[in-house]
Parts: C-alpha cells; structure tokens; sequence
C-alpha cells in the first residue's frame, strides 16, 4: 500500500508541481489549500506525511503543526514544514514545533522526493 | 612711659645735675663751720649770689635746648619713621621714608629700610608676575581645550555631577538645536546653555545608569572608563552617547579617583539607523520575497525536466507556472530596485566636501609637485560633493602631471561651477591640441604621480563618486579642459549656521569654574554675583497694554556665573494680530512684513519661559514688560514667577540725585554701547552689560543678595510708577 501525503499550500504553481511529482512517485497525493482546510483533510484523507507551508490563510503553518502535535492520535503523522522563510530562527521554530523537517523554498525535486522516502521508511 | 612725661622727666634731671653739686656742696660746708665762719662765709658769698644764679640758670637753658634737640631728633624722628612704615606695609607700598633729615644715624637707619622696602617690592613684584603668568598659562590653555573642542566634528558636551553643562561645542549647539523641538522650535534658544540641566535632553536615569557604570569601574580600578548608551529625545530621534568621567585632580596615589563631572559625546543616529531598516528592507524584498517564486519555477522546471513523458496539456500548464513566476520575480525586483535605489547603491567611504576644498587641496599639490604655476577662475560657493577627497585629488594631479608631461602646458587655471544638481570642476589649459583618444588610455591607465601608483583608474575614481569626466575644446579661446562632473549634496542643515553675532570675540560655549556651582534655584539670600540671570526686553505696538497693544518682539541673553553669554540668546518676532501702529515703526523698526507668518504670543511664550528656567528676570523698567506678560497670563496659562530686578530701579539705588535713569543715559554713565537700540535683543544685551556693571556698585552700598537688591529697588521713588 503506497504512503499518503497531504499537500497544504496556498500557491496553485507549487503544488502544481508538487501534485504531480508525488503522484508520479507513487503517493496518493491530497491537497488543502489553507490551515483549516488542512485540519479536515488530515481527519478525512489520514495522511502519513503533511507538507505544511507556513504562511497560509487563516491558519498559519505553526499553528497546524501546533495542533497535529497536541493530538496524540496523529503523533505519528510525519509533517515538513515548507516554505519561502529561510531564516534560522523560523527553522528552529517550525523544528521547535515539532516539525520533522524544514525545507525552504526553493528546492530539488529529488532532494525533497528523497526526504519524505526517507521520513516514510519507518512508518 | 608717653614721649612727653618722658620728655618732662629729662627736663627735671637736667635741673638736678645743673643746680644739685653746687648745693650739695654748700650744704656740707655750711654744716661743718661754726657761727662765726658762717657769718664770714654769707658776707662773702652772697653778693656774688645773682651772678651764680644767673649762669646755673644759663646752664640750665642750654641743657634744655640740647635735650630738645636730640629728644626731636632722635625719639620723634623715629616715632614718625615707624608711622611712615606702617604706611609702606599696608596702605601704600611705594611710600618711602625721606632720607633728607635728622641725625646721620636716623638717616642710615631710613636708607637701610628703603633699600629692604626695595627688596620687597622686587620679589612681591616677582611673585605677581609668575601668578600672572600662570593664570595666563591656565586661561591659555583653557582657551586652546574651548578651541579645540569647537573644531571637533562630534558634538561634545562636558557636565558637572549635577548634570549641569560646563562646556559645549558648536557641533553640540547645531545638534540640539536640530532636536529642539515643541516650545523651543520657535526661536533660536534650544535649551543647551551654560549651567543649564543636560537632562532636559538626554534622559537622566539613562545618564545615571552610565555613571554608575563609570563608578563601578573606577572603583575596581579598571583603566577603561567609558559607558556607551543609546537613548531616544523627547521628539523620537536617536542619540548615541558616550560618557567619560572627569576625574577630580587630588593625589594620584589614592586608590579610588573621584569623579567630579563627565563628557559626553553624542551623536544622532536617527538619519543612519533609518538608512540601515531601508537596507535591511531592500535586502529582505530581493531575498525573502522572491524565495516563494523561485520555489515555485524550480520546482517547475525540475518537473518538466524529470518527466519528459509529460502530456502536451500538462506541459503547457507547468509553462504557464514559469512564465508566470518569472514574471512576478521580474516585477518584484524592478519594485525593489526603484524604492531601495539610495540604499543598494554600491557603498563606498564618501564624506562631504566642499568644492572649494577639494580643488584647493588638488592646486596645492600640483603646485608642489611639477611646479606648475595655477589659478582658480571661478570658485561657486558653497557647493558640496560627497566624495573621496584623496583620490580625487590624486586623479587631478595625475590629469595635470600628463598634461606637463606630454604638452609642456604652462599654467593650469580651475573652475567650479553648478548646474541644477551637478557640479563641475573643471581643469583649464592652453597650448596644443589633444586627441579623445589619448584621453581614453589615460582614464583606464592607473593612476600614478612620480612614484606614488594608486590602484585604480580615473575611471574607477569616478564611477565610485557616480561621477563622470571628459576632455573638451574651448575653440574660441583656444583652450581645453577637463570636466570633472559630480552630483552635488543638498545643503545639510548642519552647514547653515545659526547667527551668531559677528565680531563679537570667541563664543562662550564654556565655563570651568561652574565646576563648584551647584543648584541654580533661585535662592533669595544668594550672593548677586553667583546666580543665573536673563535679561530681556520687548518691542511692543505701543504703550497701553490695557488698550491692546501687544508684544511683537522678544529679545533676551542669559547671564551665568557673571558672564554676558551671547550666544545663548532668545529672539523672535510674535505676530502681534492687529495692525502695527504707524508712528511705532520707525522706533523698532519692526515691519508688517517682519511680522508675518511668525508665531503668535501663545506659542512664543511657552518658549520663552523654558528659555528664563531657573534665572532670576532682569529688565529695564521691568515693570512695563511683565505688564504685557501678565495680561497674556489668562489666555496662555503662561506664568513667570522668579523674581525680577529692574535696571532702572537698581540705577536710582546706585545714583540716587541723578536726574535721568533711562537706559542711554545710564549706558553712557557706566560706559556701555548700545548696538541697537530699540531691538528687543540689543536692548537686551546692553541691559545685561549694565547690569554687570552696577553689581560691584551696589556692594558699595552693601547690597549682596538678591533680597537686598529686593528690598532697596522697593525702597526707591521709582518703584510707584505704574503702568
């Protein structure tokens, strides 16, 4: 049975791309396109990995990965934050959070293909 | 024993040693004859009795006159020498005893004191002399630290412990007066000033904090005593100060040195902290901002490149994504670009020069180095660059050292001239033709003079200034020249000097003995000499307050440690809302015109009593002014409460018969000159000098405080007049 990943941006053109990438690479691929919307996807869709960016509408990515986190029913739920914030602060904070990845804007496909394998391999 | 009864008792000697061995000798005779040899004996003596009696009283006379004579000459004399030096030691030094009389002895005497009153003289002279001169030395160098404090860039402000100002520099006074803002913006008296409280612009606390820091540290005995803070003013700029104690002199042997004031060294960093958030704005838009969108065409292309099998539609979306994104980056830059184009602009050490500087330093050196005569045609003044005033000059002595070089030019003329923003230094000649192309091998050669090679072309040079330079034909004179063009700066308000008033000696920007002065309160009790004072006066649109005549000029100076301070002064013109009377104007010289446009009373007197804080008022015929101040009281809310002296009272305290005490007639009495008279600071200035004048008059009178100054200006006919 193939991973599932949910995809929350609020940018059509990168998860576009990202849509397409993950399907070709085998994941059922979801997709929500602000914080809320994301909180009813991961109830619905059960993802195993949430690629959460972190300036969204009405609930920013911190604040998703807050909440995922405070649930222990989804402990397990892998989430990488994305996003166009590079600075070394905003990485240890999406860390901090409970994030199990930071990855800033732009990126490598294989490089972030090879991170969430990675990530899944346990689970 | 007194001169005379000694006198007497000699006298009555004398009588003894002329009368008594004759008749002590008669006695023992007479006591051993018998009656009859007796008898014999008065038979024979007695006829001859007159004349005995006769030549023991000449005896005596002479004796007398003896007597009187040494008595004179030798205890009177004497007596009178002793007067005399009475007088050389305390009255009049250079009294000397007369040598002329009296006995040779006496006179030995009064040359032996003459020569020692000479000998005195000579080293008291001498004494004077070195103190003198080392108070000269002291005011000399006092002078040379004022000097050089007033030439430095930083603004440099020295205070006592009680944070009062003992010192400032001009950079201080064009600082603050920039910051100066609410009731001080409308005149020139920012509340920097001579025994004025630095607090009222740096925040005390933090000034506190600094010098307890300094305190720690000197007490654990650490060489490097300076705090650093930076503060914010009451209008929101940016101040960065640097604190250094100044260390009481006593023994260098003493572990604790005490403090007994500081310097501060501020500067406002408002202007270079926005720059720095512009930059830091510009650097986040061209990083941060374009992060998303770059994210986005990588991960586009990536995917296009990755999965070549991609259908046609698909494709086209994902190039649509592209197109899209690398539009938007586009926008966002050229965005940036626009609103960040002073602060991402390549940042190279410029100052600001003038033109005239820079050219003069650059004819200095060409004269110097080729020995090639030069001239300044035209000079524009006040035309300021930013620039790197030493490559600058090297590129021109280069320029002028290939023109000796290569076409034996003569004498080289320059010229500055401006255009809108741009300034031109021009570099002229006359002789042989050169081509542009010779030109351009210069402008990518380095640049080098005799030995000394910089690193860098006069292309480089200029294109760090965002300058530029060509070579170009004068036909009809037949020269040519190279043009040096350079954007011009706008004047900064730091090269608009407040007025001072010209020629009035060095500025008083210092005052050291305010070291000891503590509390300036106004002490009623305190010594005349020591307080703070500020004089002032007005111009008014005629006499009748109550009638509606109004202020329409204050003018006032302050007074510190009985000094005249200049420098500090208060003038502005209040636009009085009525019309000026006719007949007053040719008296102030105040037009319609003047008055337009300038603060009403409301806003000036809020100034003007920030400016008196702490002063006890001074005025001629104070009475009058304070009138038009009082009336304003209601509507401003304006009080003055420090006590005032009147210059008119005090002078019919001082010359009670004289007939006028108007303030031309008492300047010319105390020997002060009236620079204009009838403008509210020059009536100002010369009531101030007036009244440091009768200060050392009225302790004559023995009036040394201020609530006998009070009292006496109460006591005079002139304190009824009402107005």
């Amino acid at each position: 049975m193939s991973h599932k990943i949910l995809i929350v941006d609020d940018e059509p053109n990168i998860v576009l791309s990202l849509e397409f990438l993950l399907k070709r690479e085998g994941f059922q691929v979801a997709v929500a396109s602000d914080g809320e919307a994301a909180l009813e996807q991961v109830e619905a869709f059960h993802p195993d990995l949430i690629l959460l960016d972190v300036m969204m509408p009405k609930k920013s990515g911190y604040e998703v990965c807050e909440l995922l986190r405070a649930d222990p029913a989804r402990s397990a739920t892998r989430i990488v934050m994305l996003t166009a914030k590079g600075r070394d602060t905003e990485v240890a904070k999406g860390l901090g959070l409970g994030a199990d990845a930071y990855v800033t804007k732009p990126f490598s496909n294989k490089e972030l293909v090879s991170q969430i394998k990675q990530l899944l391999e346990g689970v | 024993m007194q001169a005379r009864y000694r006198f007497a008792l000699a006298v009555l000697v004398l009588g003894a040693l002329v009368t008594g061995p004759f008749l002590l000798t008669s006695t023992l005779v007479w006591m051993k004859m018998d009656g009859s040899q007796r008898a014999l004996l008065k038979a024979l003596i007695v006829p001859h009795l007159p004349l005995g009696a006769l030549l023991t009283a000449m005896g005596f006379g002479l004796g007398l006159v003896v007597v009187r004579t040494l008595f004179r000459q030798y205890v009177q004399g004497l007596l009178q020498m002793a007067e005399h030096l009475r007088l050389m030691l305390g009255a009049n030094r250079n009294f000397r005893i007369t040598t002329e009389t009296g006995p040779p002895e006496v006179r030995q005497v009064a040359r032996a004191i003459n020569d020692l009153a000479q000998q005195r003289d000579a080293l008291m002279a001498d004494v004077e002399a070195q103190i003198a001169r080392a108070k000269a030395s002291v005011e000399e160098e006092k002078n040379r630290l004022a000097a050089l404090m007033s030439e430095l860039a930083q603004a440099v402000v020295v205070c006592n412990l009680d944070g009062r100002i003992l010192l400032y520099n001009n950079r201080a006074r064009l600082e603050f007066h920039a910051l100066a803002q609410g009731p001080t913006f409308v005149a020139s008296g920012a509340l920097i000033g001579l025994g004025r409280s630095i607090f009222s612009i740096i925040d005390k606390s933090r000034i506190a904090h600094a010098e307890e820091a300094i305190r720690q540290r000197l007490a654990r005995g650490l060489t490097a005593n300076v705090a650093n803070f930076i503060t914010t003013t009451a209008s929101g700029q940016f101040l960065r100060v640097q604190m250094v104690p100044v260390l009481a002199p006593g023994d260098q042997t003493g572990e604790a040195r005490i403090m007994s004031g500081y310097v501060l060294t501020v500067e406002n960093i408002t202007r270079s902290m926005e720059q720095e958030r512009v930059r830091n704005h510009a650097l986040v838009d061209l990083t941060e901002g374009n992060r998303g969108a770059l994210g986005n065409v990588r991960a586009a292309v990536e995917t296009l490149h990755d999965y070549p099998d991609m259908e046609p539609a698909e494709r086209e979306r994902f190039v649509r994504v592209i197109a899209e994104e690398v539009g938007r980056m586009s926008r966002q830059l050229e965005s940036t670009v626009q609103r960040f184009a002073d602060a991402i602009r390549i940042r190279w050490p410029l100052e600001e020069v003038s033109t005239e500087d820079l050219v003069k330093a650059a004819q200095r050196r060409i004269e110097a180095r080729f020995n090639l005569p030069s001239k300044i045609e035209v000079m524009e003044d006040n035309l300021w660059v930013r620039a790197d005033s030493f490559s600058l000059t090297f590129a021109m002595t280069f320029l002028a050292g290939r023109l000796v070089e290569h076409y034996q030019i003569r004498e080289l003329r320059f010229r500055v001239l401006s255009e809108g923003r741009l300034a031109y230094l021009d570099l002229l000649w006359s002789g042989q033709v050169m081509s542009s192309e010779t030109f351009y091998t210069w402008e990518q050669e380095n640049l080098q003079v005799g030995e000394e090679v910089a690193p860098m072309s006069l292309r480089e040079v200029l294109d760090r200034h965002g300058g530029e330079v060509w070579y170009q034909r004068e036909r009809a004179a037949h020269r040519a020249y190279f043009r040096f063009v350079l954007p011009v700066v706008q004047a900064a308000q730091e090269r608009a000097p407040l007025p001072l008033d010209a020629g009035q000696g060095r500025p008083e920007y210092y005052d050291f003995d305010l070291f000891k002065f503590q509390d300036t309160g106004v002490d009623l009790d305190r010594n005349l000499m020591e307080m703070s004072y500020t004089v002032f006066d007005t111009e008014t649109t005629g006499l009748e307050p109550a009638n509606g005549d109004e202020i329409i000029q204050i003018g006032a100076v302050r007074i510190v440690n009985g000094r005249l301070l200049r420098q500090e002064s208060f003038d502005q013109l209040v636009d009085p809302q009525r019309p000026l009377r006719p007949e007053g104007i040719p008296i102030h010289g105040i037009t319609e015109e003047m008055i337009r446009g300038q603060p009403v009373i409301g806003a000036v007197l809020p100034a003007f009593q920030a400016f008196c804080a702490d002063t006890v008022l001074v005025a001629h015929n104070a009475a009058f002014d304070l009138r038009f101040l009082q009336i304003k009281e209601a509507s401003t809310g304006i009080h003055f409460h420090q006590p005032v002296l009147d210059t008119l009272l005090l002078s019919a305290v001082i010359h009670p018969n004289q007939e006028s005490h108007r303030l031309d007639v008492i300047a010319e009495r105390l020997g002060v000159q009236i620079v204009g008279r009838h403008n509210a600071l020059g009536d100002a200035i010369a009531t101030g000098e007036i009244f440091l004048k009768m200060l050392p008059l009225l302790a004559e009178k023995g009036i040394h405080t201020l609530r006998q100054a009070l009292d006496a200006s109460q006591k005079t006919y002139f304190a009824r007049v009402k107005y």
